[in-house]
């Protein structure tokens, strides 16, 4: 890790230094469009919107709108065709490729619909992946490991491989995986998709209660009526524009 | 940061049957590899073990050995009074003159006639060559037509054992012995009384070669005075241990050239299908890669993770043929030396050089096959690994 992208974490995570209104994501003017052979298709259109710190929104519309590549973007997994993304006053956007990895590591917890857990890993190592790239000692990713699946009620499931653990069991080691890092954003993509009713009602109780709790500041994406009625706020797309 | 060993090594684990077959072929290309290079270490071995780096022989120029060689009783009678030659115990020239030839006698195993060394030697080539032991029987009698055969001889040939009479230059030789040299080119001779024999043989005054132990240091002076005499000049003296080398070479370089031909294009085979299995790996792990990559992994510790995997395949398969190559050791092969003509009985040989030869060919191996979808999996896009969109 350089020690520009060093500083860019470190400004991105200071919570002291968020400007007064309080706002964690601003997206600016933000475009994005993908290329098949010759062809440009647009998927985000000069979006604008800021999205405040301890926020729980859900994003919702059509396959297709663009809702999921704006997740993307503030995750900083994909980059903007034009506009900018502050995310703790830090523009992302201008990020080179291992800056964006490093801020990854330290400010975003990703939960994904199908959970992407390493099958050939059990839920404790599943957990510790994203700490194996911090600078813990054993014993302190130990103890965070220990607490995280405490908070999702999986103590007792530490040695169990995914292969072993329900769907609703596996989402729950994912969101552990997440928070384990104490990261500025939870980015959910479709959390519930792949989930029975009642194991979809307690994740999402789950993602309340960090919200809640621990003041997580969570974007979901979701189809999920219901999913998007626990969040504070929801925003639809359609057609790469907020409608 | 790396990504964890224990994750590679379960992925390995959990594709069970694709990675034994991967290992299994790369180990097979080690044991070839290891073998032709085990075979012609063992050829150089037993040639090398032939001589002593204290030892000279003469055999005459661009005569590539002992058997075209012909050098006259005179000759070598003058080069038996240089100072340079040691005194042995009882205070006189250390130096033997020997006849060298061939006889056919039939082999054990196909029924068919083999070159059998015949080689006419006096006392001192006892005390020239310590190394040669009687392991059963006594040592033949001098001005007797009695004989003894080197241990491969016995094993190889019919009506070699102690007691037979077998039969050449119009005589028969009872064998009284049977020595050994521990795998060097002696144990496939017969070796008798060289006066008898150059009578025999109808060899008059004409010898093939003369050894006598010296000084390596004095080794120049006497190549020095031999090429400056013209009646001793057409006479080649070498180090008896290179001379003995260098009759091995041609084999050896023949079963190497052959050997290594063959282990490429194996290893063509053994590297595509380490290619094959590395890229379905990838393919199968595709979103694993988008995660690992989110998280905030880098591309160059995919590349090292899967290119590790491949490696770490590719050390089992070495070890593995390494293993299965050193159960050749309790072999020995008898063929015509091209050097030689003779029959000559070798062994295969482990040594540290095959050991080390064969890892670096296995990490040859293992980059090969682990690059290029090493590469592919490190630049695979992070969107595209988590839509399973490659």
């Amino acid at each position: 890790m350089n020690a520009n992208s060093d500083n860019l974490i470190q400004q991105s995570q200071n919570v002291e230094n968020v400007e007064s209104n309080n706002t964690i994501v601003s997206i600016q003017s933000l475009s994005k469009s993908y290329w098949r052979e010759k062809f440009e298709i647009p998927v985000l259109k000069n979006i604008s919107f800021d999205i405040p710190k301890g926020e729980f929104l859900a994003l919702m519309g059509p396959s297709g709108s663009g809702k999921t590549t704006l997740l993307n973007l503030i995750a900083g997994i994909d980059k903007p065709s034009d506009g900018k993304i502050f995310v703790n006053n830090v523009d992302i956007s201008l990020m080179g490729e291992s800056q964006l990895a490093n801020w990854r590591t330290n400010c975003i917890g990703f939960i994904f619909q199908f959970y992407n857990l390493i099958p050939v890993l059990n839920a404790y190592e599943n957990v510790e992946l994203p700490l194996l790239l911090t600078k813990l000692s054993k014993k302190e990713r130990r103890e965070r490991v220990e607490l995280v699946l405490n908070i999702v009620g999986l103590s007792d499931r530490m040695d169990h491989s995914p292969k072993q653990l329900s769907g609703g069991q596996q989402q729950r080691v994912a969101i552990a995986r997440a928070i384990v890092t104490d990261p500025l954003l939870i980015v959910a993509d479709e959390p519930t998709g792949d989930l029975d009713k009642h194991s979809a009602e307690e994740i999402m109780l789950l993602l309340q209660e960090l919200n809640a709790e621990l003041n997580k500041t969570i974007i979901m994406v979701t189809h999920d009526p219901r999913a998007a009625e626990k969040a504070h706020s929801i925003r639809h797309f359609d057609k790469g524009e907020l409608s | 940061m790396l990504i964890p060993i224990n994750y590679t090594i379960r992925s390995l684990l959990s594709r069970k049957l694709t990675t034994f077959l991967t290992v299994f072929g790369i180990s097979l290309v080690v044991f070839v590899f290891a073998a032709s290079l085990m075979l012609s270490y063992g050829i150089e071995k037993a040639m090398t073990d032939t001589g002593s780096e204290n030892n000279v022989i003469l055999t005459r120029k661009a005569s590539q050995g002992e058997l075209a060689s012909q050098i006259s009783r005179d000759a070598l009678n003058e080069i038996a009074n240089f100072p340079e030659i040691e005194k042995s115990k009882d205070g006189t020239p250390f130096f033997t003159m020997e006849l060298y030839t061939l006889i056919n006698l039939y082999k054990k195993a196909t029924n068919s006639m083999g070159n059998v060394t015949i080689r006419g030697v006096a006392e001192k080539s006892f005390e020239l060559r310590p190394q040669v032991k009687l392991i059963k029987g006594r040592k033949f009698s001098y001005g007797k037509n009695e004989i003894i055969v080197g241990s491969n001889i016995e094993e190889r040939f019919k009506s070699c054992k102690i007691g037979s009479v077998i039969k050449f230059a119009n005589t028969n030789w009872t064998i009284v012995g049977i020595f050994s040299t521990d795998g060097s080119g002696f144990d496939s001779e017969i070796w008798g009384d060289v006066n008898l024999f150059m009578t025999l043989f109808n060899r008059g005054t004409i010898y093939s070669s003369m050894t006598f132990k010296t000084n390596p240091k004095n080794f120049e002076i006497v190549k020095q005075k031999i090429a400056k005499d013209k009646r001793l000049n057409y006479i080649e003296p070498k180090i008896e241990k290179h001379f003995y080398k260098e009759q091995s070479e041609m084999m050896s370089s023949f079963i190497s050239v052959l050997g290594t031909s063959i282990t490429i294009i194996f290893s063509i085979g053994a590297v595509i299908g380490a290619i094959i299995t590395m890229y379905s790996s990838i393919a199968n792990r595709v979103v694993e890669i988008g995660t690992l990559r989110a998280l905030g992994f880098k591309r160059r510790s995919i590349l090292i993770a899967f290119l590790f995997e491949c490696m770490l395949i590719s050390f089992i398969g070495c070890f593995i043929g390494i293993f299965a190559a050193s159960f050749l050791q309790v072999i020995t092969i008898s063929t015509t030396n091209f050097g030689t003509f003779s029959e000559l009985a070798f062994s295969f040989e482990l040594t540290l050089d095959v050991i080390k030869y064969s890892i670096i060919f296995s990490v040859i191996m293992g980059f090969i096959g682990g690059v290029f979808p090493a590469v592919r999996a490190s630049f695979l896009s992070i969107i595209n690994a988590l839509r399973m969109d490659v």
